[in-house]
């Protein structure tokens, strides 16, 4: 660029002037980007540190009580003492953190499962086959989607009851109604709807029939559809707390959620760094699961719109 | 919305074959097989969404605790209705927490999305770390801020303390934010104004915390979905940064914009599971889906609680139909 600068043109002053203005205008973005990205992370870092201090070098506020700069060593033995804080399951002997993991990891993938395939069958139906009542099964799935949760709340909670299914504290309680999701067949039937229609035909030359097109062709085609579909739902069964409450009652039918609430209310409330050793182990499966497939949650917005 | 056209009545001829999009036959087999996958799907939100609405209805016209006591008519609706319910600062609550949290996150995530739309090194990481707040477990991170938040031991004040800076109670500040700076400034508010409290104030943060990178990425889609093209054109006419902003991106922005305003608004009236972990429910920050939470779960008023579920939602409605009206004029699809 130095012998540009020797010419004393004013368009190439002006062209250096905005090259620096540019450097300068990237360089503010990426400050704020950098300082969004450690607010983002802060309580994170907050939560992984703070879990395996002492209790005093917690009451002493330190943010970093290992060395170089002090001299405590990390207190890996905090989730252990947390597990054995939060008790043993009566009806197993294990932990109960590990049985309301167990409980939590079952939830979550009948859920997942059962949502996955009501969406795959369900979306097929309204893209491939045509068959009387189409409009008005498609508007009952379109209502579902819009109606919020509010309402449903309490009379499925209710529902539950000794009086009624029955179904309270138990694991039907909280699979059962969650197995079905409007978002997901209304997503995958947008997807399978983008699929031409010439695969179908070619398909039915060779044989095959709507089960096993579905399966070798429609399925494989619409698979980052499909798993953005199950991977919300996975977040979402994984992190429901509310529900949970509602319809459980003993310890042992209690997920993460609702045993990391309970925890916090109790001992945690005070032994802080217990308290986030157990976020730790809630909070963990899901930031691992997050980095793996962390593209088809992005993806999956990009490409559909999703709702929260 | 594309849905096919349903005939009307069953064709006779089964057997014939159906081969062009425009005859909308069916064959006897491809309808069974038709009822047959959607049926799981079907039944279940028969029974556990609309049974459960029309269920509500009736409990909601009882004094139902843990069974029917007496039949009240619309009583529990007359109740959320006097003066001096529960319900209307509930609602009030509410109404404020998100006319606070919706415009403050949205406008932060598109701004963000703008920088991060630049040709920018790094991009994508930047993304996956601000999308982490939405994928955990909203228990344990609102259990991370309310110790953040704590007024003696949390970071924050310890910070502001280094800065020789107030520090407020945040969650367990009751006061008005306004009565709060005013009293910092050593005047009283007039006319009784507070403003809402700080413990809100401090879940809106929290909040925002969450959803940005959510909304961001959203906002990123729709960036994306901008041509090219027209940028170029505006630049060759000499178009400053300001002005592609204002006359492109803004208004092609606008569908992206509306959907993210409608899901952000009805979240907000939506707001429990965070605020039931940091203050569960008190300092100014009792929404109405925590009134309806209590009534049913500690109080075991269910026909109470059907009946504010049932008014939450017709809010909820009001408040989509308003904003699909005003957005009419406003959204260029």
């Amino acid at each position: 660029m130095a012998t540009a600068a020797q010419s004393p043109s004013v368009a190439v002053a002006q062209a250096q002037s905005t090259r620096t203005l540019r450097s300068r205008t990237q360089g503010w973005i990426y400050l704020i980007l950098i300082i969004v990205g450690i607010l983002s992370l802060i309580p994170f870092v907050w939560m992984f540190l703070t879990s395996v201090k002492t209790y005093s070098d917690v009451i002493a506020l330190k943010f970093w009580p290992w060395p170089p700069i002090g001299t405590s060593q990390p207190a890996w033995g905090n989730f252990a003492e947390a597990m054995a804080r939060i008790g043993t399951d009566r009806d197993t002997g294990l932990p109960l953190f590990v049985r309301h993991l167990l409980n939590t990891t079952f939830i979550t993938v009948a859920v997942v499962v059962g949502v996955t395939l009501t969406s795959v069958l369900a979306a097929y139906a309204f893209a491939q086959l045509r068959f009387p009542g189409k409009g008005l099964i498609f508007i009952i799935v379109l209502i579902t989607l819009m109606i919020p949760d509010e309402v449903t709340l309490v009379p499925r909670a209710v529902m539950m009851n000794k009086n009624y299914l029955g179904w309270y504290n138990t694991y039907l309680a909280l699979t059962m109604p969650f197995l079905v999701s409007a978002f997901g067949i209304f997503l995958l039937r947008q997807f399978f709807m983008q699929i031409p229609r010439d695969l179908w035909d070619a398909a039915r030359i060779d044989g095959a029939g709507h089960l096993r097109y579905l399966t070798t062709v429609m399925v494989p085609l619409a698979r980052p559809a499909i798993l953005t579909v199950a991977l919300f739902n996975f977040i979402w069964t994984w992190n429901e707390y509310r529900w949970a409450q509602l319809v459980t009652s003993s310890e042992s039918m209690r997920t993460v959620s609702v045993g990391l609430q309970g925890f916090l209310q109790a001992e945690g409330g005070t032994e802080t760094q217990l308290a986030m050793a157990v976020a730790v182990m809630v909070v963990l499966p899901i930031l691992v699961l997050y980095f793996f497939t962390q593209r088809y949650f992005t993806e999956g917005i990009s490409t559909t719109g999703l709702k929260g | 919305m594309t849905v096919s056209t349903v005939p009307k009545e069953l064709p006779k001829a089964a057997s014939s074959r159906r081969s062009k999009k425009s005859t909308p036959k069916y064959t006897l087999k491809e309808a069974i097989l038709a009822y047959g996958l959607l049926s799981p799907a079907v039944l279940l939100m028969l029974v556990f969404t609309f049974f459960p609405i029309a269920f509500g209805l009736y409990i909601s016209l009882y004094d139902w605790r843990l069974g029917p006591r007496a039949f009240l008519g619309l009583g529990n609706y007359a109740r959320a209705f006097a003066p001096r319910s529960e319900f209307w600062p509930a609602l009030a609550t509410t109404a404020t927490y998100s006319l606070l949290s919706v415009p403050i996150q949205i406008s932060l995530a598109l701004v963000l999305a703008y920088l991060l739309f630049q040709k920018i090194q790094g991009k994508s990481a930047f993304r996956v770390i601000m999308f982490l707040p939405y994928i955990t477990s909203t228990v344990a991170s609102a259990a991370v801020w309310a110790r953040l938040y704590s007024p003696d031991t949390g970071i924050i004040n310890q910070v502001l303390s280094l800065l020789s800076l107030p520090e407020p109670r945040w969650l367990l500040e009751n006061k008005g934010v306004f009565t709060l700076i005013a009293n910092g400034l050593g005047f009283k508010m007039p006319l009784g104004i507070t403003g809402p409290s700080l413990a809100l104030i401090s879940v809106i943060i929290y909040t925002t915390w969450v959803f940005v990178g959510y909304n961001m990425t959203i906002f990123l889609a729709g960036l994306g979905n901008i041509p090219g093209e027209l940028y170029e054109a505006a630049r060759i006419d000499g178009a400053s940064g300001f002005q592609l902003f204002r006359n492109i991106t803004w208004p092609l922005l606008s569908p992206t914009t509306f959907f993210i305003v409608l899901i952000t608004v009805i979240g907000t009236f939506k707001a429990f599971n965070h605020i039931w972990v940091m203050t569960q429910g008190n300092n100014g920050t009792g929404t109405a889906a925590i009134l309806i939470y209590k009534q049913f779960y500690q109080f075991n008023r269910e026909g109470y609680a059907s009946a504010l579920g049932f008014l939450l939602s017709t809010v909820i409605l009001i408040v989509t139909i308003i904003q699909n009206r005003v957005a009419a004029n406003r959204v260029n699809y």
